[in-house]
């Protein structure tokens, strides 16, 4: 059907033609700073792992990589990452639902936030100093499970300078990690998404199933991806918990540059250069997702 | 007994009192709205319906049986709401489907049904596509088609078109209304626009302050006011402040004038005083033959609105508004020069 | 709408319980100093060493150098790419968040290889050359969370404006910068400041690698040696962080412009 009104065509106004600026000038500092404190010294990482003694390019630095006791040291690394920001996501999405949506009085959300906040940066050496006095053998909880309840985890085979404690102790500063991150997407989720889901029959495990999930899903994958960076790259925690003798990947780099060990320090190099490759995936999966996520939600 | 018996609903959110004692019978395959401005409890009304807020007292009842005490997935209503809440990760078949889905309908059932929901909305080919890839008028027949896949017995629309451009509003509600009628699908329609309700409704309740001031077909409701809130807030409305000098015989004196207004007076007394409502088409300017009463005064406003051109005439302390069509012959009235208007007498309501 | 809100409980119960535990136990331990009693021992000795209070004091002058040069190298930048520069935001965002993503140690390492004696600047040669060093690199630990927090603050003002009319008025850059910006952006300004100040408090790895006296390296080494000052250590810590988390709260609850979340 055909309209008889007519419709008054716009016409838009030229673009001003685009003048030479120095604009840039103004980025100088910066650049000159990000330049000298971050890039450079990275770039000289870099380098340097595929440089030999004499200066000439070489393999052989990340090949060195490769023996049986560095393999170990990422490899319990990744280990440690992966179950601190398997169980940092889980609990702190738990968390992070509880207060957004879980009918806890709306006062509470501020401080746990804050608390969150402190938490994520309480790392280091007092968090390895709270977790001895906590969890070591003569913690406070080692000692209350011991006389009270008769459970004495030592004997148990538990150790906090090891796979499991540094993991438990890691998750302090994961947990709120992730609470901080993930509570921007929780508030996301609309209200009328859930009435919406209601009124078509949906129960409430359906709608987290075939709803929510989904659309947090790429928020939750990508977090996990941080907090496995933030964790490959933690260590003075490790180093206060465990002096060098947890072997971990930053702990071995730490012995190295600090000479400890008499070693090619050319594996130094590579070692760093391991970190950076394995900490830039864990990143750019998460950004990546984060763009993806952001699409949905708009 | 009818199809939706929505009885004596109180609601308070802490001290405010939202609802108050608000009583409906709907007819099965009707068409009302809830009229009335924001925070008059239109939204409030609806959703315990839905079931999204429970009332502090009254009773719903769907098709025979009472719902008071169902949850919202429990209560086999379809709703639309302001802001589409299409779920962004799933297609528009998808979201279209997930009603059946959560029913566990086979796989054949659920294409079979949202083919034909695609085919009634008018939108086969965007079967694939996702929310915000669409726009806001996609979304809403995208919302509305999702609503009633299901075949829920009653459907709810909270504002639908408010979020949407002027043309699109229009066009939607006809629709909306168009598919309504296929299926019979009794409706209940919130809005704060009059003239969409007015267009599209069987029967309007209009609302205010939680309580349903009156409720009837639009033309009842429009020409035959029941407060002053209704007459104010449905059209424009005219009103003259007259005294009563006549009560037998049916006079008020208006301005100095006399108009004869037999039959209306309720009861009124010598020396009350009365407010005369008219309506802007119910005025005339200059004496027209069948309306018996006139008033005179000075034009004081001419708005050229295109087809329709609304006169401001002065009238002693007050300035009424009347509507005259555009006469491509002839200029509009000058502002300034002396005008009568003429009504008839039969066109007058008396507010309380 | 009536949830069941029960597990929420449990939840919020657990989590009340995994964190307070170890904050409890460490407080509980630091007062055991003192064979049988709970006393203040492990804390007076902790304050009264000659070392905690020289390393504290250091890591606080760090902390301020840091928080200062933060300033000077990221609000005006924040600004100009606001203002001017708008197509550089994505490529000045990814440089700040380059530091989330090369860990720290990485970063110090590249500074010993780069800046050391035999290099073009040898920082590392001198005491002052490498507290410059050390102060760069918290900057660039801070870089990302400054960044931000400014960022957000300058978002919620409208800069190209108020720059105009300042301009309009005769200001030059500099009374601009520091008369017009400065103070609208200073919630967000602080809030960076106060985590900077967390984050060089506690911070380890750099200096420990510079072999700077900071208040990091210190805790380390008594942890190393003693058993209950660690332990009261921890406690200040932990204190003092969130004594800077509740300023940041403050300071946001002060502001009249709409305060970022970060």
């Amino acid at each position: 059907m055909t309209d008889a009104t007519a419709v008054a065509p716009t016409s838009e106004p030229p673009l001003s033609g685009v003048r030479m600026s120095f604009a840039w000038l103004g980025v100088v500092p910066f650049l000159l700073f990000a330049l000298l404190a971050l890039i450079l010294p990275t770039l000289e990482i870099v380098i340097g792992s595929f440089t030999d003694q004499n200066g000439g390019f070489t393999l052989a630095n990340i090949a060195n990589l490769f023996q049986p006791s560095i393999l170990d040291a990422y490899w319990i690394s990744i280990r440690i990452s992966l179950a601190s920001a398997f169980l940092g996501c889980l609990f702190g999405f738990l968390i992070a639902v509880a207060v957004g949506l879980g009918g806890l009085p709306p006062w509470m959300r501020s401080p746990i936030l804050t608390f969150s906040g402190v938490a994520s940066n309480f790392a280091g050496i007092p968090l390895a100093f709270a977790f001895l006095a906590t969890l070591g053998r003569l913690g406070f909880v080692t000692v209350i499970l011991r006389d009270w309840f008769g459970i004495n985890i030592y004997t148990l085979g538990f150790n906090l300078l090891s796979f499991s404690g540094l993991t438990i102790t890691y998750l302090f500063f994961q947990i709120p990690l992730m609470v901080l991150i993930v509570m921007p997407a929780v508030d996301g989720l609309r209200r009328e998404w859930r009435e919406a889901a209601d009124i078509l029959g949906a129960s409430s495990f359906q709608y987290w199933r075939m709803v929510a999930i989904p659309i947090l899903w790429p928020s939750l994958l990508g977090t996990f991806a941080l907090l496995f960076a933030n964790s490959f790259g933690a260590v003075a925690t490790a180093y206060a918990l465990t002096g060098s003798s947890l072997s971990i990947v930053p702990i071995l780099l730490f012995a190295q540059i600090r000479g400890d060990v008499l070693q090619d320090p050319h594996l130094g190099y590579a070692l760093a250069f391991g970190m950076i490759v394995v900490t830039g995936i864990a990143n750019g999966i998460y950004i990546w997702l984060r763009i993806r996520s952001e699409r949905w939600l708009k | 007994m009818a199809f939706l018996e929505i009885r004596n609903i109180q609601k308070s959110f802490g001290a405010a009192q939202v609802v108050r004692d608000f009583n409906l019978d709907v007819e099965s395959g009707e068409f009302v709205s809830f009229l009335g401005p924001s925070g008059c409890g239109k939204t409030t009304v609806l959703r315990i319906v839905a079931g999204f807020e429970e009332p502090s007292s009254g009773s719903i009842t769907i098709g025979g049986h009472e719902v008071t005490r169902l949850k919202p997935n429990q209560r086999d209503i379809g709703m639309v709401f302001q802001a589409y809440a299409l779920f962004p990760n799933m297609t528009v078949a998808q979201n279209i489907a997930f009603g059946l889905k959560v029913a566990r309908a086979s796989q054949a059932e659920i294409g079979e049904r949202v083919r034909a929901m695609l085919a009634l909305i008018k939108l086969p080919e965007l079967g694939d596509r996702y929310p915000y890839q669409l726009s806001g008028g996609q979304q809403q027949r995208v919302a509305l088609a999702r609503a009633l896949a299901p075949r829920p017995k009653l459907l709810l629309l909270d504002e639908p078109l408010s979020a949407l451009d002027a043309k699109v509003r229009v066009a939607l509600r006809q629709e909306i209304r168009a598919i309504q009628k296929e299926l019979g699908i009794t409706t209940i329609f919130v809005t704060h626009d009059q003239e969409e309700a007015l267009s599209i409704s069987d029967r309007i309740v209009v609302m205010y302050g939680g309580k349903a001031e009156q409720v009837g077909t639009p033309f009842e409701v429009y020409n035959r006011p029941a407060t002053r809130f209704v007459a104010n807030f449905v059209g424009t409305l005219n009103v003259l402040e007259g005294t009563v000098t006549d009560a037998a015989g049916g006079i008020v004196e208006v301005q100095a004038e006399k108009v004869a207004l037999k039959g209306k007076l309720n009861g009124a007394r010598t020396g009350d005083r009365l407010s005369l409502a008219l309506r802007p088409e119910a005025i005339a300017l200059g004496r027209r033959p069948g309306y018996d009463s006139s008033l005179k005064g000075r034009i004081a406003e001419v708005h050229f609105l295109g087809s329709v051109i609304r006169v401001r005439v002065e009238l002693g302390e007050t300035v009424v508004s009347l509507d005259t069509f555009n006469s491509p012959s002839s200029p509009p009235p000058a502002v300034g020069d002396t005008a009568e208007i003429s009504f008839s007498s039969a066109d007058v309501s008396i507010l309380q | 709408m009536k949830r069941n809100s029960l597990w929420s409980w449990i939840v919020l119960v657990l989590a009340v319980l995994y964190f307070a535990l170890p904050l409890i136990g460490t407080f509980e331990f630091s007062l055991k100093m003192r064979r049988g009693v709970y006393s203040l021992d492990a804390y007076r000795v902790v304050l009264s060493d000659p070392r905690f209070q020289s390393t504290f004091l250091y890591s606080v002058t760090m902390a301020l150098c840091t928080i200062v040069l933060g300033i000077v190298i990221v609000v005006p930048t924040a600004y100009w790419v606001r203002l001017k520069l708008p197509r550089w935001r994505p490529i000045i965002e990814f440089i700040t968040l380059l530091p989330l993503v090369i860990p720290p140690i990485v970063v110090v390492f590249g500074y010993i290889r780069l800046y050391n004696t035999s290099s073009w600047l040898p920082l590392t040669g001198s005491a002052w050359g490498t507290n410059v060093l050390l102060a760069f690199g918290y900057a660039t630990l801070a870089l990302p969370y400054m960044y931000r927090a400014v960022d957000t603050g300058l978002r919620a003002i409208d800069v190209a404006t108020l720059t105009e009319a300042a301009q309009s008025l005769g200001a030059s850059w500099f009374t601009i910068m520091g008369r017009v910006i400065l103070p609208n952006v200073s919630v967000a300004v602080m809030s960076g400041a106060f985590l900077t100040f967390a984050i060089v408090i506690g911070e380890f790895v750099m200096a420990a690698l510079l072999s700077r006296p900071a208040f990091g390296p210190y805790m380390q080494l008594l942890g190393a040696n003693r058993a209950y000052e660690p332990a009261a250590l921890a406690v200040i810590a932990f204190a003092i962080t969130w004594l800077c988390m509740g300023l940041i709260q403050l300071v946001s609850r002060f502001s009249k412009a709409s305060p970022a979340r970060i």
